[in-house]
């Protein structure tokens, strides 16, 4: 007998049972199919500003910095600015995707902007997040042909671009929004939840930021969040 | 892993002796204890959430068969592959020949409890391939030659000094001579040798928190982000699990991560939680080429149907040993075994044989705190009592433990018989004492009076009292 029957034999005679009958099986397949909510925090179900304010102040808590931007033409100058602050070299690793490599940083030629996967080199990396999650501060980064997760990881120094449109309340509305994207091919190969930067308190328990992923975790949030849409 | 949980008593007593032991078990005390606590308060629903999150666990335990076919086909229509081993060794073996497959040399590991009940890195490197520990605490006692002694904290009985030593001891091939004694150039120390382990590893192996039957995805989560390194760099990432990590959906994933690190470190969410479905698709940049999942069973399907199923709620945060007295007294090494403090108690006697673990169930004052804080309620002194029932009526106990209880259970029987004698224990008790209070030595209890006084008796029971009283409270 192969493993898989022997093991599925046992948790059906361990329930006194066969394979569950079709009528029961359908039962569990739908409840999948509807995938319901659970109890979803009352925090994680308050009006787009306050959420925008929430996850502002959950992601400072966990020592990422976030900076507000009217518009996306805003972002390479204050990136420029980011790297001028904390003294780190003008090489900058960015998602292919257009929300980012599609920013006018030719305006900035002090800049070398080079596209594509994280590498070992990389000191600072751009991405784009695919929606934030309010009630945690949470970035849900998804990958794809255009945003690759290695930059996620790899430099030292990750700043993530957040528009505020893509704002979600709990991680369920996430989840919701993913799934319309990629309607039935599943999910992309890797679903990243953010909440900060890398750290450790593996020795004595005392923390110390950027153990293997990224030192430092900025996000730029773009757009009006004092309105609701 | 050697097991070593027939020695549980002679553990604990030299744990006790240990004085780097007791100062980190303290942290633990009081660091995971207080941080669990705010982190409770601050969320209103958090007790709600405890009865969903134990309700999804057991509606997955009552179809574990259904959603574990689900969860592989689900893998299989993405391009990953399932491989299903009853045993530790199939385990090992289903590992040793995908990467035997693609002629791997090094293999880095994210943190898994999984691997460690397996015993895979002693296997791997037996069969001429090196294991890499990236997970800092796991890489540590990974260069100590240990097991984990917590299951979130796995080098928390560590000092630093122990660190230092270990890495001056292993890193001068890489070119640090010096002894690195500051904490955060330690830790850097080891994130740069470290890094590029992850580049040039040939497979990459992580555990799983989760397992999700509605997309086929394997769930992970960490502080430190290397298994997001350990699964995303190497051409092939296999995923080690067990069979109740499955659960139905997305949702039910969240629900129970709203838990889940609250209870671990108190922390609101962990930083880095990834899901992982099949390999790399055709136009992607990065990711693994090829996707395991290794799925054990390691005597679980027995546990389905049985007074242990309750077991296989455990998300493994460690709660429950991080707010157990006995674990603070004698840390996790004592138990002999993977998993330590109660849900290690708990567990083991079914994991490794009542026999070798019998003295576990022990290891509790059944004050009821681990229960108290399991984020999926999981009974765990009700277990234990099992397993204490289970001892005596197979004989596994001592001869003289079970005569005590038999002659116990003779008095306790005849409630006569057992207040008459329990009132001359306590006068004679009281007597013996004098006006002191305490005795120095007593027959019989030596274990207790070698090292402290007892408390006597004030000379009548509780039951004399309360019939003095006339049966009424004052």
């Amino acid at each position: 007998m192969s493993s898989k029957a022997k093991i599925l034999s046992r948790i059906r005679a361990q329930k006194g049972r066969g394979p569950l009958k079709s009528e029961h099986a359908d039962i569990l397949k739908q409840r999948m199919a509807e995938h319901q909510k659970n109890l979803i925090p009352k925090r994680g179900q308050r009006p787009l500003p306050e959420q925008v304010d929430l996850f502002q102040s959950k992601m400072e808590a966990l020592a990422t910095t976030v900076e507000r931007v009217e518009s996306a033409d805003d972002i390479p100058a204050r990136v420029q600015e980011y790297l001028k602050q904390h003294n780190l070299p003008s090489r900058l690793k960015i998602s292919p995707s257009e929300a980012i490599s599609g920013l006018n940083w030719a305006d900035l030629p002090t800049l070398e902007i080079v596209t594509g996967a994280g590498a070992e080199e990389d000191m600072v990396g751009v991405s784009p997040a695919f929606a934030g999650v309010a009630e945690t501060g949470t970035l849900m980064m998804a990958s794809g042909a255009m945003t690759p997760s290695t930059i996620n990881f790899l430099p030292e120094n990750h700043i993530a671009v957040l528009n505020i449109s893509d704002m979600k309340g709990s991680y369920e509305e996430a989840w919701d929004a993913l799934r319309d994207k990629k309607g039935d091919q599943g999910l992309p190969r890797t679903v990243n939840l953010i909440s900060g930067p890398s750290r450790t308190a593996d020795i004595e328990q005392r923390l110390i930021m950027g153990a293997h992923g990224p030192k430092r975790l900025h996000v730029i949030l773009v757009g009006d969040g004092s309105k609701s849409e | 892993m050697q097991v070593t949980s027939r020695k549980f008593k002679e553990n604990a007593h030299e744990a006790m002796q240990d004085d780097d032991l007791r100062a980190a078990l303290n942290r633990v005390k009081t660091g995971f204890t207080t941080a669990r606590a705010n982190a409770a308060a601050d969320l209103p629903e958090f007790e709600d959430l405890r009865d969903k999150a134990r309700d999804i666990k057991d509606h997955v335990l009552e179809n574990l068969d259904y959603y574990l076919e689900h969860f592989e086909e689900k893998v299989t229509e993405q391009g990953g592959h399932v491989h299903w081993c009853s045993t530790a060794a199939d385990a090992r073996a289903a590992v040793l020949k995908i990467c035997r497959e693609v002629d791997a040399k090094t293999v880095t590991k994210g943190k898994s409890m999984i691997t460690e009940e397996i015993a895979l890195n002693k296997f791997l490197a037996s069969e001429g391939i090196e294991p890499i520990e990236t997970d800092l605490g796991e890489y540590i006692i990974q260069l100590a030659d240990e097991p984990p002694s917590h299951i979130i904290g796995p080098a928390v009985h560590k000092t630093k000094e122990q660190v230092t030593e270990l890495f001056h001891e292993h890193h001068q091939q890489y070119g640090y001579t010096e002894r690195e004694e500051d904490l955060e150039k330690l830790v850097g120390e080891a994130r740069a040798v470290l890094r590029h382990k992850y580049v040039t590893a040939d497979v990459g192996i992580t555990g799983a928190n989760f397992l999700v039957a509605e997309t086929g995805s394997t769930v992970i989560v960490t502080n430190e982000g290397n298994g997001d390194l350990t699964q995303s760099l190497p051409k092939t990432h296999i995923v080690v699990a067990s069979l109740e990590k499955v659960m139905p959906t997305l949702e039910d994933v969240s629900t129970v991560m709203r838990v889940l690190a609250r209870s671990a470190t108190g922390q609101e969410m962990s930083v880095y939680t990834t899901f992982s479905t099949g390999p790399k698709r055709s136009d992607d940049l990065d990711g693994p080429e090829n996707f395991h999942v290794i799925l054990l069973d390691g005597g679980r399907s027995e546990m389905i149907g049985t007074e242990l199923q309750e077991l296989l709620r455990c998300i493994r945060c460690g709660a429950c040993m991080n707010h157990c007295p006995i674990y603070h007294a004698v840390g996790g090494h004592s138990y002999g075994w993977v998993y330590p403090g109660p849900i290690g108690a708990a567990l083991n006697p079914q994991m490794v044989g009542l026999e070798e673990a019998r003295d576990l169930p022990n290891a509790s004052t059944f004050c009821g705190r681990c229960e108290e804080v399991c984020p999926v309620r999981i009974p765990l002194p009700k277990i234990l009592r099992h397993w204490r029932e289970e001892a005596f009526e197979k004989q596994v106990s001592p001869k003289p433990e079970r005569w005590g209880i038999e002659l116990w259970g003779y008095f306790a029987k005849r409630p006569r018989l057992y207040q008459f004698a329990t009132g001359l224990a306590a006068q004679i008790l009281s007597r013996m004492a004098g006006k002191k209070g305490r005795l120095k030595s007593l027959p019989f209890a030596n274990g207790w009076t070698a090292v402290r006084d007892l408390p006597a008796p004030q000379g009548s029971t509780f039951m004399q009292q309360w019939k003095k009283q006339g049966g009424r409270s004052k």
